[in-house]
Parts: C-alpha cells; sequence; structure tokens
C-alpha cells in the first residue's frame, strides 16, 4: 500500500482516486451552494448581465446596411471606392430593388439614420429617395443611374457610395473609432474634422475631474475620519450620522442645493458681494462649468470616503502611535511614519469607490456642469435618450468599462487589491 | 532592592492624583519613589489604577494633581517623546508594516544616528533577545513569544534608564510566560536598567521584582519585596490577593505578649499575630497560608488553640498534597502539604485537628 500511494494519485478506502473521491463527497453541497445563490444569480443573469452585453454589442454590430440593401451590397463589391467615379448601372438597379422592398417594410429610413452617423445629409438622401423609388417599375423603368441621380444629385457622389461601402459589413470598428474621435474612411482611418473631436477631451477631463474629485475627497474626509475614529464613542456616533446626513437626503435636492448657493445670485456670491470681497458687477462664476461640478460631486462622494477611512482608522490600536511616542517619535513621524501607512488600505478603498463612482457619474454634471462640465457619461446619455446613435453610446460605455477596469488593475499591481480594506 | 533608600529615587511619585471625569479619582495620593536600577511591579486587579500610573509616567496621561519626578526633574510637562522612557506595551505594538529590524531602528532614526552605528545596535539588540537571524521578517510572521522579545529589544534599543512594561506577558501561554519572566529579570540585571511592570499576575511579580507595589482602589495597598509580601502581609486585601489564603472572621479576646486569641464567629478560639488589632473587642479577618497549617499534633506548641477539621477532597499534585478541609461553616480551607516520604494522605471524611504557630496566623482589618 506504501508503495501505491507513493507512486502514484492516492486512493481511499474503496480504491478510487482520493480526489475523485472527495470531489463526490462535496458535489452534493456545491449544488446545494448553487441552488441557493440561483434566484439571484438568474436575476441579476436576466436583469443586468444580459443588457449590459447585448448593448456592448451593439458597438460593434452593423447589419443594417446588409439587411436592408442586400443586393446593393453584393453589387458594390466590384466597385472601387478609390476610383474616383460613381458605381455602374447594376449596382443602381440592385439600389432600386432593395430601395422598394425596403420602402414597403419602411426600413429605409432607419438605414437613413444610419448612416447619417457617418456622412450628414443620407438620412434625407434616402428619405427622397425612397418616396420617388416607391412609384418605379423595376422592369420598365431601367436604366435608373439617371433616375437617382434626378431624385438628388448627391447619388452621383462618389463619396455617399463609398460611406455606404464602407459600412456594408457586418461588424464594424466605426463606432469605436468615432468614441475615440477617429473615423473610418475608404482611404482608411483618419481623425475626425477638428470640430467634431470632443470625446478624447470629455475623456480626459472625465478622469481628471474625477481624480480631483478623489483628491478632494481625501483632502476633507481623512481629517474627519481621523477624529471620528479617535474620539469617545458617544460623540464619534453623532458625527458619523451626520457624516450619514447626505446620503438620506436626495441626490437632486443636495444638488440642486448647491445650484442655489453657487450661482451668479446665490447666498455665497451674496455674501462675498456685502462683505465687498467681489464687485457687484463682477460676480463669481462657480456654477456650470468644472468648479461646479468638482464641489458638489465632492461633497456627494465624500461620505464614500469618509466610511471606509473610518472603519480602517479604528482598527488602528492607539497602542501604535504610543509606541512611536515613547521611542521618541514627535507627534507628526509617529503620525507619519506608524499611523498613516496603517491607514493607507482605508484610503486605498476610499479612492477606488469615489473614482469608480465619479467617473461614470451622470445627475451632477447634468445639473451644474453646464458645457465645460460634462462627464462622458453625459454624452453617452446623449446618444442613448436623444441622438438615439446607440452603437456610438455602447462604444463610449465599453471604453469606459474598460478603462476603469484597466485602472483597477492597474491599481491591484501598485497598491495590491488586498490592501484595500472596508473595515 | 538595590539602592531604592536613596533619599531621593530616581523616579517619584510626590501626591499624585488622577481623574479621568472630574468626578472620581482612579489614583488617591500615590507617594512612591523608585529607586535607580531597581525592578519595581505595581500589582493589582483591573481598575486599580496601576496602568493610569505608568501611563502618567509614560506621559500618555497627565497628572490631575501632583508632580513625578524622573532623575530629580519634574516631567508633567514633558511630552513623551522627550522623556526618553523605553515602554513594552501590552500587546507589543510592534509596526506591522516594517520588518523587525526596521521597528528596532525606528528608535535609533528619530534620534538621527547614522546608518552603520544603527544596524550595529539593532542587531545587538536582537543577539541579546536571541532574536538576531529574524532582522527581515515582520511582526506578522512571528509567533507572540518572538513578537514579546522584540517588544523588549525594541525598548531597549536605544538605551533608555528606565523601561515601563504594561502587562508585558499577558497573551504568552504559561510556560513561555515563565521562561519570558526569567529572561526579561536577566536582562534588566545585566543592562542595571530600572523597570516598572505592571501586572495582574502574582506569580510574575513574586518572581521578578525587587519591589512590589500592590494596588487596589487607586492606592499603594503594601509596598514590600516580595518575600514581605507573602509572609508579612499588611492588610487582609494584600493576604487576599497575594498567593492562596485561608481567612476566618472574628473579634479579638485579649492581646497578650504579642499574641492575639481571637473568637472566630463559630465560636471556636485561636492564636493569632496582631497586625491590623489594637485591643480587645476589635473585628478582625484571620489569615493563614494553606502550607503553614499543622495537622500532626506532635509538631504543635502543647498550648496552642486547635480547631476541628473535616477532610472534604485530596487533591494529588505532584509536588504538593492539596486538601480541601471543612472548619466550621467554611468548606473551602485548604492545606498544603509537601510531598514527603514520611507525609500523611489524609482521606475523605477523616476527622483531624489543625493548628499552626502563632506567628503564621495574622490578625488583619475585618
Amino acid at each position: 500500500m506504501s508503495d501505491a500511494t507513493n507512486n502514484g494519485p492516492v486512493l481511499s478506502a474503496d480504491g478510487m482516486p482520493l480526489k475523485r473521491s472527495l470531489a463526490k463527497a462535496l458535489r452534493r453541497e456545491k449544488l446545494r451552494a448553487l441552488m441557493l445563490i440561483a434566484p439571484l444569480l438568474i436575476f441579476v443573469l436576466v436583469t443586468f448581465i444580459a443588457p449590459i452585453a447585448d448593448m456592448l454589442f451593439r458597438s460593434v454590430e452593423n447589419n443594417i446596411v446588409e439587411d436592408t440593401l442586400p443586393q446593393t451590397v453584393v453589387a458594390l463589391k466590384k466597385w472601387d471606392s478609390k476610383s474616383g467615379s460613381v458605381p455602374d448601372e447594376p449596382v443602381f438597379t440592385a439600389l432600386a430593388a432593395d430601395l422598394k422592398v425596403a420602402v414597403e417594410a419602411k426600413t429605409h429610413t432607419k438605414l437613413g439614420s444610419r448612416l447619417n452617423y457617418e456622412m450628414t445629409g443620407i438620412s434625407s438622401l434616402l428619405r427622397k429617395t425612397g418616396r420617388r423609388v416607391d412609384k418605379w417599375d423595376l422592369e420598365k423603368d431601367a436604366p435608373f443611374k439617371e433616375k437617382f441621380v434626378d431624385v438628388d444629385k448627391d447619388w452621383a457622389d462618389p463619396e455617399v457610395w463609398a460611406v455606404i461601402k464602407v459600412f456594408s459589413s457586418k461588424y464594424t470598428s466605426g463606432y469605436f473609432l468615432n468614441a475615440v474621435d477617429l473615423q473610418k474612411t475608404p482611404s482608411g482611418i483618419e481623425p475626425r474634422d477638428e470640430d467634431q473631436r470632443i470625446y478624447i477631451t470629455l475623456f480626459m477631463r472625465t478622469i481628471f475631474m474625477s481624480l480631483t474629485i478623489m483628491f478632494s475627497c481625501i483632502l476633507l474626509g481623512y481629517p474627519i475620519a481621523f477624529l471620528l475614529a479617535n474620539l469617545r464613542p458617544k460623540t464619534s456616533n453623532l458625527l458619523l450620522i451626520l457624516v450619514l446626513l447626505p446620503f438620506w437626503t436626495s441626490l437632486l435636492v443636495r444638488t440642486s442645493a448647491w445650484k442655489v448657493l453657487l450661482q451668479q445670485q446665490g447666498v455665497i456670491n451674496d455674501i462675498l458681494v456685502w462683505i465687498g470681497l467681489v464687485d457687484d458687477g463682477n460676480r463669481l462664476i462657480m456654477i456650470n462649468n468644472q468648479f461646479g461640478t468638482i464641489v458638489a460631486m465632492t461633497h456627494i462622494l465624500l461620505p464614500f470616503m469618509i466610511l471606509p477611512l473610518y472603519s480602517v482608522m479604528q482598527t488602528i490600536p492607539v497602542t501604535y502611535v504610543r509606541a512611536a511616542k515613547s521611542l521618541g517619535a514627535t507627534n507628526w513621524t509617529a503620525f507619519w511614519r506608524v499611523y498613516f501607512p496603517q491607514s493607507v488600505p482605508g484610503i486605498g478603498a476610499g479612492c477606488i469607490l469615489v473614482f469608480i463612482l465619479s467617473i461614470g457619474y451622470y445627475i451632477t454634471p447634468e445639473l451644474v456642469g453646464g458645457t465645460k462640465g460634462v462627464f462622458i457619461s453625459n454624452r453617452i446619455a446623449y446618444h442613448i435618450s436623444s441622438s438615439l446613435n446607440w452603437g456610438l453610446g455602447a462604444a463610449l460605455g465599453a471604453i469606459l468599462l474598460a478603462a476603469v477596469l484597466i485602472l483597477y488593475w492597474a491599481y491591484d499591481k501598485i497598491v495590491g487589491i488586498d490592501n484595500v480594506k472596508l473595515g | 532592592m538595590k539602592d531604592a533608600n536613596n533619599e531621593q529615587g530616581f523616579v517619584v511619585f510626590d501626591h499624585v492624583q488622577k481623574s479621568y471625569d472630574g468626578e472620581v479619582l482612579v489614583v488617591k495620593d500615590l507617594n512612591l519613589s523608585i529607586g535607580r536600577g531597581e525592578f519595581l511591579t505595581m500589582l493589582g486587579p483591573s481598575g486599580s489604577g496601576k496602568t493610569t500610573c505608568l501611563m502618567m509616567l509614560a506621559g500618555f496621561e497627565t497628572a490631575t494633581h501632583g508632580d513625578i519626578l524622573l532623575g530629580g526633574k519634574p516631567i508633567n510637562n514633558i511630552p513623551p517623546h522627550k522623556r526618553g522612557i523605553g515602554m513594552v506595551f501590552q500587546n507589543y505594538a510592534l509596526f506591522p508594516h516594517m520588518t523587525i529590524a526596521e521597528n528596532l531602528s525606528f528608535p535609533l532614526e528619530v534620534r538621527k544616528m547614522g546608518k552603520s552605528e544603527r544596524d550595529q545596535k539593532v542587531q545587538r539588540a536582537l543577539d541579546m533577545v536571541q532574536m538576531g537571524s529574524f532582522g527581515s521578517r515582520r511582526p506578522g510572521q512571528l509567533s507572540g513569544g518572538q513578537q514579546q522579545r522584540v517588544a523588549l529589544a525594541r525598548a531597549l534599543v536605544f538605551e533608555p534608564e528606565l523601561v515601563l512594561m504594561d502587562e508585558p506577558l499577558g497573551a504568552l501561554d504559561k510556560q513561555l510566560r515563565e521562561h519570558m519572566q526569567f529572561e526579561i529579570k536577566r536582562i534588566s540585571d545585566d543592562l542595571g536598567i530600572t523597570v516598572v511592570y505592571v501586572t495582574h499576575d502574582q506569580t510574575e511579580a513574586l518572581t521578578m521584582s525587587d519591589r512590589v507595589a500592590v494596588f487596589d482602589d487607586g492606592r499603594i495597598q503594601q509596598l514590600a519585596p516580595p518575600d514581605q509580601l507573602y509572609e508579612a502581609p499588611e492588610n487582609s486585601f494584600v493576604a487576599q490577593f497575594i498567593g492562596e489564603n485561608n481567612t476566618m472572621e472574628g473579634v479579638v479576646k485579649e492581646i497578650k505578649n504579642g499574641v492575639a486569641l481571637v473568637q472566630l464567629d463559630g465560636g471556636d478560639l485561636i492564636d493569632a499575630k496582631p497586625i491590623n488589632v489594637s485591643k480587645a473587642g476589635d473585628r478582625t479577618r484571620v489569615s493563614i497560608r494553606p502550607e503553614r497549617v499543622e495537622y500532626n499534633r506532635d509538631r504543635l506548641h502543647k498550648d496552642a488553640h486547635t480547631l476541628k477539621a473535616e477532610v472534604l477532597e485530596f487533591i494529588y499534585m505532584g509536588d504538593i498534597f492539596r486538601t480541601r478541609l471543612r472548619v466550621g461553616k467554611n468548606e473551602d480551607f485548604i492545606v498544603k502539604t509537601r510531598n514527603a516520604p514520611d507525609q500523611v494522605r489524609l482521606k475523605p471524611g477523616q476527622q483531624i485537628e489543625i493548628g499552626w504557630l502563632p506567628e503564621d496566623c495574622r490578625a488583619l482589618d475585618a
């Protein structure tokens, strides 16, 4: 037996490999555990994971051109978009046939809005053409090239055709390219026109402002948490309620309160004017810009910094600082060399919470951000609910998600995620 | 007690009082003089004020009234980090984010000592506690006993003249604790440092100290070398607190030739040495150590008063026998006898007579 155990896998009493035997014994327990989480798991899958996956999929999906204009797409394959000339008659014939079907199903307007993201004017072009194509007869009215150009001379523009050809594939990187201020053209990937480049700026601004908010939260929250952790429990509980108070107030109310405080005819400006620090004609602009967003969001996210800091600081025994002092360290050295390093896990947890919350924050920048203080999330919301360019919205969202994951990964590499403590 | 009899002690508490809430005094009028090189233990139950005294000495609490002097100078207004007092904490308080060597090097760094000198001193201190090869470990990787050694080394590495220890062995198991008691004693003797040691463990106090100050209710109940404390407790609290003890209550009948005749509440008469009683009629609590009780009639003085007792339990403990007796209504009267070849082993149910030398039985305050 001892030979067998040395040379082969360890066997259980009935001769089955021990590993298999163990797995069998644990299977029932695992199943039970799975059953217990099943309702939540299914709920999350159906209502959260699946919609997100679907949404992210939209950032690359591009079936619409091929579905609406199947014959045209085939016919366009022979056409060289770099030739500078309009495609030949067969393409126009195919387009007429496709459009006839599409108009019947009313899908040509959808195609119009999709292609309009890539080139303005295509939407109205397709609408206009759709109305006419409906009256044509595919047999008798050929050839169509002249007729299309008659309807709108844009059909004689090779660029229109180029756009249709470039976006005729089932999947496209076009949304992602747009999301980083690039565009897909027949001649390859190019930067967008200067007046249309907004997303890189928005991403940079979102990250920069989130970092600013995070650091403001550390600066304001650390002393509070320190005080809370070192007071008598009775007093600190009272103060903790004050910290939590904002949680119990509606986000909208708090944000609106900042509007009242910060606007040009607002409380702060009034006081500054009254004590003569600011000239009446020269009131400070503190809202509808980045300053307003940073102030309001720091206030809103501050509890998320204070709470993890507080719970970590509570676990740091007072004896460490005392030991440091007894060893000859001044108050500052004892704090900086002994107390602070032990509170770093709390800072880490607070930073992750505040940063990730703020990078995707929507409502506050929307209300107090004006044009200069909005985040990428506001743009995503715009594409989802106003411009209905879901593909671009999804691409922006995917990039944001990736950015957060990368930052999280970087944090893990640099600080170590084990160093994050919520209490 | 080395030179505790200096007219001015190295550490002096002069009428020190401490209150946290302005209503209750935690330390009541403490006067204590500790000699240079002395090992003094503050012993007492929790809440007796001993730790508060230590914290006042270390500078983490301020005295409400009175002066604390160190080397003749009042230190009430000197912040802890300028007092130069080494301290070992109850849970060691080793900085978890630093290695052992960094922990030891910390007090030297804040004293702006050069690197090579630092390394040398750190190594010497670690060698002294036999932890020389552990410098690069972190506190979390050490066992309790090893952490304890490091904490000791850290408190000593900057060569303070006075080291305070706040129940440093409280978290260790019995065997390790006993070992560390000797270790601490040896090191403190070798270095000639003054140690103020706080504990609630009387064995620790008795084995290590030059003098022990027994605290209760914010006062020093007795300040004496261990043997005196054990053999000559000055009041019933100390008698109860130090070692095992049998107590009986009664009234003094008469005091003659330095021997008090005490009538116990059960009616029996016994002889005792008057300590806190002055005249006939005083209520008293007499105390007798279990190992001083004699049940061999031949070894007692022929006039000695004896008590009837019934053996309830006989426990064999190896080196000693421990016998529980019923004496009057007291069912917890303990007698300890050495395990010797000629020693009688009592049996439960046996009726015996017990007595003692009058000087072993002390008539204390009631």
